[in-house]
């Protein structure tokens, strides 16, 4: 009787855990209906498809990831590398590099260049997307805006050669100023400040993109923001970009060598800089190309993937703090370090993958010297560990600084797995070989910096990668008035080397001249060569025509195409 | 119950101007400088930047303008995708985020109380401790762990099935099915053992024993008495947790390649980039405060002992 009071709908099953059974089927059903209902309306939202294989033959496209967003599309403002290679694909310059990296012309048909200023004459079939033709005065407007103090572009610097870069950008002279003019449409005079050899090969690096004045205006301050805050001048044009999603190239059929062109679309279907999940897109045919570590070049070998490797340009060495209260700043102490330190043992046993070449020098070996690659003609310092005579200088070094046992240093890093693995093979090395004590120091990327810049270090794990196309991009790295020479290293001959680079327009003066600055490197055992990158990856070896770089646009994907016959 | 609500409301904004304060502050105070690069720019393009981001004025006229300008609704511009707003970066990155942690809280929420019954029902018996050792488990194992097994997972199962279903990206209902799995996995190991805790508790309350021994039921003591009871606790922190996970999926993000909110929480705080620090902090503390307030109005709807207008 009490109970038909309490319970007027008897609908409950007979034991509790049929009572649960039934809410678990309830809230299956609901998860489903939630499911099927967000997947549509974000199926309804979703711009573009999530592309579905790698190599597509009917649309004669393939699929890219991307390490990262592009921060921005603007090409006075980018500074970084996945920005560099997409510009490298959307826009393009009044030079190109070749397959082989050799001078090739773009916008500029022709040029007469000089030491102190030059004549570019621009083809007339260069078109933007949107109709409009390239003329000179886009580079120019370009170039103007980058220097602006009110972009406050941080690449501006590239732009310093031509005459009055630097006084327009620190707001001394007015942006008219600028020693590049446009003579008429079609023709483009350029002034410089002073004798810049290389100058020629800056043309191709981003900053100096040209950009048309009245569409950059009209989309007030948005340009390179979104696909439809640009307009294109290279082989392929943005045509969708969802940002942390994906990016999509077409050809652009207005550009002035679309018959080149192979692939009617590029697409960088996924962002993630997680390597392993790049291998997993690859290995499920959804990517082309997927980047390797050292974790997962395993699961590469085993699956039997073909495995490239590409110099990636760049070059890694320990800085040492030559501020005077540190330890570091004394010679004979960097010397002990020097001597003992084995950059084949390093690539060898501790990096291990497979691409990275033993540093010996701070200029890389694809650097091109006089006549070929400058370090066939100009050969790197000699090195070999040498145990005793880093005692020697071990012992002067505790003699001059006044100790008796040597100094524990401080060696700062970077925050990741690699980073740890390499300090700790330094911080065993050294404790066993001088026994140096070393405390590791490791730092997100941004504090890491700007321990750098107040000197909170002994030794640092460094490196560089070029801007540009010449010796000096690494060369003036150690000079005392570049702002990257963090440990304050300072070296008069060194710096009157780099000024020879600077001014000379001789090649073989010029050479000679990097030739020392390698040599003072080591003698004074300002840093310590560690080794050239290499970069590994796994590729879908369908598609063909792709150039790999260490300097400018990489990878580069213009003259891909599409391999008709397949053998799997 | 409007005073009330209006009364939470304004508590609720104090909060976020302490939020928005106190991380003003810590984030000027830490070392790491928004204008490092690892190419390092000079003093005279350093300038124009400061310029650029008025950090060139004093702190507190700094302080000042961000306040005014949130008042306002607007975060200003980020420092390291240059020609985006903050304003944008939300707009357009959060509902992914929210779409993904709606799944997963629901996966989470429903998941945690039906283990923590099953496991309370079956107190000592096998399936309480089997789903214990697992509870412990998602408690203890960190995300990323978690997604990468279910990635792989997905790679073996297109291989060994012949089907398609995508290891990464975002569009389709396939793209959020283990994504929200993963990303709930670790709240609902921990709603479990709340639920389970909650049971227990409340079998040897007065009110059980009551309708035992008038003969209600065992099915219905369960359900009407014990379950609905337990429920409480676990409602209480699923607010926070609804904005937790809507906002936070920062490993889950990055390996499914998922355009969600959450990796600029991080990568933010690593490139110093003051004003997505600023955007998405105060954002995720309106959020969450928000959340707080409708959990403790649901509390009304679901105990009716609870007066909101007192």
């Amino acid at each position: 009787m009490t109970e038909t009071l309490h319970n007027p709908k008897p609908r409950l099953t007979a034991t509790p855990g049929w009572q649960l059974t039934k809410y678990a089927l309830y809230a299956l059903v609901l998860c489903v209906v939630l499911l099927l209902l967000l997947g549509f309306i974000t199926e309804k939202f979703n711009v573009g498809a999530t592309s579905t294989s790698a190599v597509n033959f009917e649309d004669n496209t393939i699929t890219l990831s991307l390490t990262s967003e592009p921060p921005q599309m603007d090409s006075t403002r980018a500074t970084d590398m996945v920005s560099g290679m997409l510009l490298g694909h959307i826009m393009e310059g009044l030079i190109r590099y070749g397959p082989e990296n050799e001078i090739l012309p773009g916008v500029a048909e022709s040029w007469e260049m000089g030491d102190l200023s030059g004549t570019f004459h621009l083809r007339q079939d260069a078109y933007w997307s949107n109709g409009t033709p390239v003329t000179a005065h886009d580079f120019v407007f370009s170039w103007q805006t980058a220097l602006n103090p009110a972009t406050a572009s941080q690449y501006a610097f590239v732009l310093y050669p031509i005459k009055n870069g630097k006084a327009i950008n620190v707001g001394e002279a007015s942006v008219d100023s600028l020693g590049a003019k446009a003579i008429d449409d079609y023709t483009l005079s350029i002034e410089l400040e002073q004798p810049t050899p290389y100058f020629i090969k800056l043309l191709a690096f981003f900053t100096y993109l040209p950009i048309n004045k009245e569409f950059y205006e009209s989309r007030e301050g948005n340009y390179g923001t979104n696909a439809e805050d640009m307009i294109y001048n290279g082989p392929f044009l943005m045509s969708r970009w969802v940002h942390d999603k994906d990016v999509r190239l077409e050809r652009n059929e207005r550009y002035w060598n679309n018959s080149q062109t192979n692939l009617d679309a590029i697409e960088f279907g996924y962002i993630t800089p997680d390597p392993n999940t790049a291998l997993n897109l690859f290995a499920t045919g959804k990517i082309v190309l997927a980047g390797l570590n050292a974790e997962n070049i395993e699961r590469a070998l085993t699956e039997r993937w073909r495995i490239e490797t590409h110099s990636d340009g760049s070059v890694f060495y320990l800085g040492f703090n030559h501020r005077a209260e540190r330890p570091t700043s004394n010679l004979n102490l960097r010397k002990a370090i020097q001597q003992v330190c084995d950059p084949e043992e390093l690539v060898f046993k501790v990096l291990k993958t497979p691409g990275n070449l033993p540093g010996e020098s701070i200029f890389p070996v694809w650097l091109r010297g006089v006549e070929g690659y400058f370090r066939d003609e100009f050969p790197a310092p000699d090195h070999k560990r040498d145990v005793a005579s880093a005692h020697d200088y071990m012992n002067r070094a505790l003699d001059e600084l006044g100790l008796d046992e040597p100094p524990s240093l401080v060696f700062l890093t970077g925050d990741s797995a690699f980073s740890s693995k390499h300090a700790e093979y330094y911080q065993s090395m050294l404790k066993e070989k001088l026994g140096i004590e070393i405390k590791i120091d490791k730092q997100i990327f941004k504090q890491r910096l700007a321990k750098m810049t107040s000197g909170e270090y002994d030794i640092v794990a460094a490196g560089w990668g070029p801007d540009y196309d010449d010796v000096l991009t690494f060369g003036d790295l150690f000079t005392s008035w570049n702002a990257n020479n963090r440990g304050l290293y300072k070296n008069e001959e060194l710096d009157h080397q780099v000024e020879i680079a600077q001014q000379s327009s001789d090649p073989r003066t010029r050479m000679e001249a990097m030739d020392r600055v390698q040599h003072i490197l080591y003698e004074d055992a300002a840093i310590i060569f560690e080794y050239e990158r290499g970069s590994v990856y796994v590729f879908d070896d369908r598609v063909k025509g792709v150039t790999r770089r260490s300097v400018g646009t990489d990878p580069d994907y213009t003259q891909a195409y599409i391999n008709p016959e397949v053998d799997n | 119950m409007p005073r009330y609500i209006a009364m939470r409301l304004l508590q609720g904004i104090f909060t976020v101007w302490f939020i928005a304060t106190a991380t003003f502050g810590v984030m000027h105070s830490i070392p790491g400088d928004p204008l490092e690069s690892d190419k390092a720019i000079s003093q005279e393009i350093r300038e124009n930047l400061e310029a650029k981001y008025g950090l060139d004025k004093r702190k507190i006229t700094q302080y000042g303008i961000f306040l005014l300008n949130m008042v306002r609704g607007d975060f200003g511009w980020s420092f390291e995708h240059e020609n985006r707003r903050v304003n944008d970066i939300i707009a357009e990155q959060f509902p992914v985020s929210a779409t993904l942690g709606v799944l997963a809280i629901v996966f989470a929420g429903l998941g945690g109380i039906l283990w923590g019954a099953l496991t309370a029902l079956y107190r000592n018996k096998w399936p309480d401790v089997v789903i214990i050792i697992l509870v412990i488990l998602g408690i203890s194992v960190p995300s990323f762990v978690f997604a990468t097994v279910g990635q792989l997972g997905i790679v073996t199962l297109n291989k060994t099935l012949g089907i398609d279903i995508p290891v990464a990206g975002w569009g389709t209902v396939w793209h959020m099915l283990i994504p929200a799995l993963v990303l709930g996995l670790g709240t609902m190991a921990f709603l479990t053992r709340l639920m389970r805790t909650s049971m227990l508790e409340i079998v040897n309350a007065d009110y059980i024993r009551t309708a035992r021994s008038k003969g209600v039921p065992i099915a219905q003591i369960f359900a009407r008495h014990q379950l609905r009871n337990a429920i409480l606790p676990v409602l209480t922190v699923l607010g926070p947790s609804i904005a937790g996970i809507t906002t936070g999926g920062f490993v889950v993000e990055n390996v499914f390649g998922i355009p969600g909110l959450g990796k600029y929480f991080v990568t933010a705080v690593q490139q110093s980039d003051y004003g997505v620090i600023m955007g998405t902090t105060v954002f995720y503390g309106a959020f969450l405060v928000l959340m707080v307030i409708i959990v403790d109005l649901l509390y009304a709807v679901v105990d009716p002992r609870v007066r909101l207008n007192k």
